[in-house]
């Protein structure tokens, strides 16, 4: 595929939002909050980032590999899926629908193009990215696995079996990027669990750490990016903190805990679709 | 008791079964350069030693972080390897239930969980360890395939076998010295159970360990003039419900032997394939929902009921409900 520009990914990044929205709109139920926070990075990483085939296949070798550990922002990896040609935009209409393939938390069982392990229950995205990366070492395929954590998910303890575990065995062909909205369900993350520095402890865990400060501005987005495949196979994994606003894009969403898993109704939806232009065309 | 009897099978060596494990992975490994072995701070206690010497780099020391090395070895099946991993059969198990759902029996990969130390006969370390719950949540799991051989060469024929099956195993043997009494060139076939004895007036199905025991039964009931038909149900899930059904229509009665408690376990699913095809009484010979404690495997397998005199018993009380 070819890379789109700073532009096109931000334009992508809008329908993007418009899809996500409309998905858990339709059915009523979803989680919005971050896959709005998350969509610049989905975007950068779908269509400028990853080395990838949307004929999919699922040994995915001498492909990049992208794993998402926090299956709940489901919507966003649906929609880039279907918008970079996994499977077609009218299949998002039966997200979370009975006999769909895009389960509410992302699975295999029903054979969905793209997706490699099912998540959702939190942490163990990380330990199977590292398996999938410790094996591409094994073949000698020199691309790189990408994994996705939720912040709040940090709080699991298998996170750091899987974060000292990497350290150990040098899996430096893995970037791990970390959600960092400072929300979680119940409400802000300092409130429920405080994660204090999660920079400090994962230096020393022994990984190679990456801010990535506006998380929602594309180009700074692209450039942590590519900051942290730079500092792949040098002996270290490399953490990607990706600062982001849950909600990002609606103005009445943004900063809060509060659309971590609730669909908009008929109005909302309106005022919010309002501040996203539809750029490639709805579902 | 067992050297006085006239068994139908009959062993020269006693060896662990963990080590027909570790034997038939170094063999699947030579077989299959897809094979790679993962372990969780007890390479020793699992025989998996010679693996890590001759393929080390197909070998990974995942520390004590079980739950890791699950979605490690889901992650590596993904480009085509073929993970086993090792560790005691509690921590295989009720330790990581969760990661198995999902990373490995949901996305259906193809992780071979390769549990040791499992039942009562781990012995000394007491009921901590000593899992008898593992089967049956194994077995709950779709897609997942459920193994327990009964001695060395049927665990070391197990390991090799599954490494040429597609689809998540659990693979359950044990610690103590047992004897050897099937065959060393044996092809193990998953699914298909093993009719050892022939017999006329009781079915004893039997898995692991218990299948011995289930043999010195056969001899003592036949000296008391009971024909005693003994099955090896190696194979937990999919169940060879034809044999149990077929074996059950001749001799209309059935004792089942396992180192589990019965609920859950082989007694469940012997009584629910019966209920269903071919209603008929069954006496259970396994765990009757307790924990375990600190004792050698002997001892313990008489104090919780698990020997051949209580298989012997077993089928004395179900003959007279026929």
């Amino acid at each position: 595929m070819e890379k789109q520009t700073i532009e096109q990914l931000e334009s992508t990044a809008s329908q993007v939002r418009r899809d996500c929205l409309r998905m858990v709109h339709a059915v009523q139920s979803g989680h919005p909050g971050a896959s709005l926070g998350c969509t610049e990075f989905f975007v950068a990483l779908y269509f400028n980032q990853l080395n990838h085939d949307p004929n999919f296949k699922m040994e995915g070798k001498g492909e990049d590999l992208f794993f998402l550990s926090n299956g709940h922002i489901s919507p966003v990896w649906y929609s880039v899926l279907s918008r970079s040609g996994y499977f077609s935009p009218e299949e998002m209409d039966t997200f979370r629908k009975l006999n769909s393939r895009l389960q509410g938390h992302p699975a295999t069982e029903e054979g969905l193009p793209g997706i490699r392990i099912a998540s959702g229950s939190l942490g163990q995205g990380m330990s199977v990215a590292i398996g999938a990366a410790q094996a591409k070492k094994i073949d000698g395929d020199g691309s790189t696995v990408y994994v996705l954590m939720g912040d709040g998910e940090q709080e699991e303890g298998q996170v750091w079996e899987a974060a000292m575990y990497a350290a150990h065995w040098k899996v430096d062909n893995l970037i791990a990027t970390i959600d960092l909205n400072r929300q979680q369900i119940d409400g802000p993350t300092a409130e429920i669990m405080n994660l204090i520095d999660l920079r400090a402890k994962y230096e020393s865990f022994g990984w190679e750490v990456v801010d990535t400060l506006l998380g929602n501005d594309m180009k700074s987005v692209v450039e942590g990016l590519e900051k942290a495949k730079n500092m792949t196979r040098q002996g270290k994994p490399v953490l990607n903190l990706l600062h982001t606003e849950m909600g990002y894009g609606v103005d009445f969403m943004v900063g809060t805990h509060k659309w971590h898993g609730i669909a908009p109704s008929d109005e909302q939806l309106a005022d919010a679709l309002g501040q996203l232009p539809e750029t490639i065309g709805d579902f | 008791m067992e050297k006085t009897l006239d068994l139908k099978f009959n062993y020269t060596e006693k060896k662990d079964t963990r080590s027909g494990f570790g034997d038939g992975l170094l063999e699947a490994g030579r077989k299959n350069p897809n094979v790679v072995g993962l372990c969780a701070d007890l390479i020793g206690s699992l025989k998996m030693g010679a693996f890590q010497k001759e393929f080390p780099e197909r070998f990974f020391q995942v520390g004590i972080a079980e739950a890791n090395m699950m979605g490690i070895a889901a992650g590596m099946t993904i480009n085509g390897k073929i993970p086993f991993t090792g560790t005691f059969a509690n921590f295989s198990t009720g330790r990581v239930y969760d990661q198995i759902r999902q990373s490995i029996a949901y996305s259906g990969k193809n992780v071979k969980i390769c549990a040791s130390h499992a039942g009562l006969t781990l012995g000394e370390d007491g009921a901590t360890h000593q899992i008898l719950e593992d089967l049956g949540m194994m077995k709950m799991l779709p897609h997942m395939t459920v193994i327990n051989p009964c001695d060395y060469n049927q665990t070391k024929a197990a390991t090799i076998a599954i490494a040429e099956y597609e689809g998540p195993v659990y693979l359950r043997f044990g610690r103590p010295s047992w004897p050897i009494f099937t065959d060393a060139a044996q092809k193990f076939e998953i699914g298909k159970a093993w009719k050892m004895i022939e017999g006329t007036d009781v079915t004893i199905f039997a898995t692991g360990h218990l299948v011995w025991e289930a043999v010195v039964a056969e001899a003592i009931l036949r000296s008391e003039g009971i024909s005693a038909e003994v099955i090896n149900i190696h194979t937990i899930k999919p169940l060879d419900e034809e044999a149990i059904l077929d074996s059950v229509a001749k001799t209309g009665c059935a004792v089942t032997a396992e180192e589990h408690q019965y609920n859950g376990g082989l007694g469940d699913s012997v009584s629910q394939t019966l209920a269903r095809h071919n209603p008929a009484p069954v006496e259970y010979v396994g765990v009757d929902d307790s924990f375990g404690e600190s004792g050698t495997p002997t001892e313990l397998l008489e104090k919780y009921g698990l020997n051949a005199a209580n298989i012997v018993a077993a089928a004395k009380k179900v003959l007279a409900r026929k």
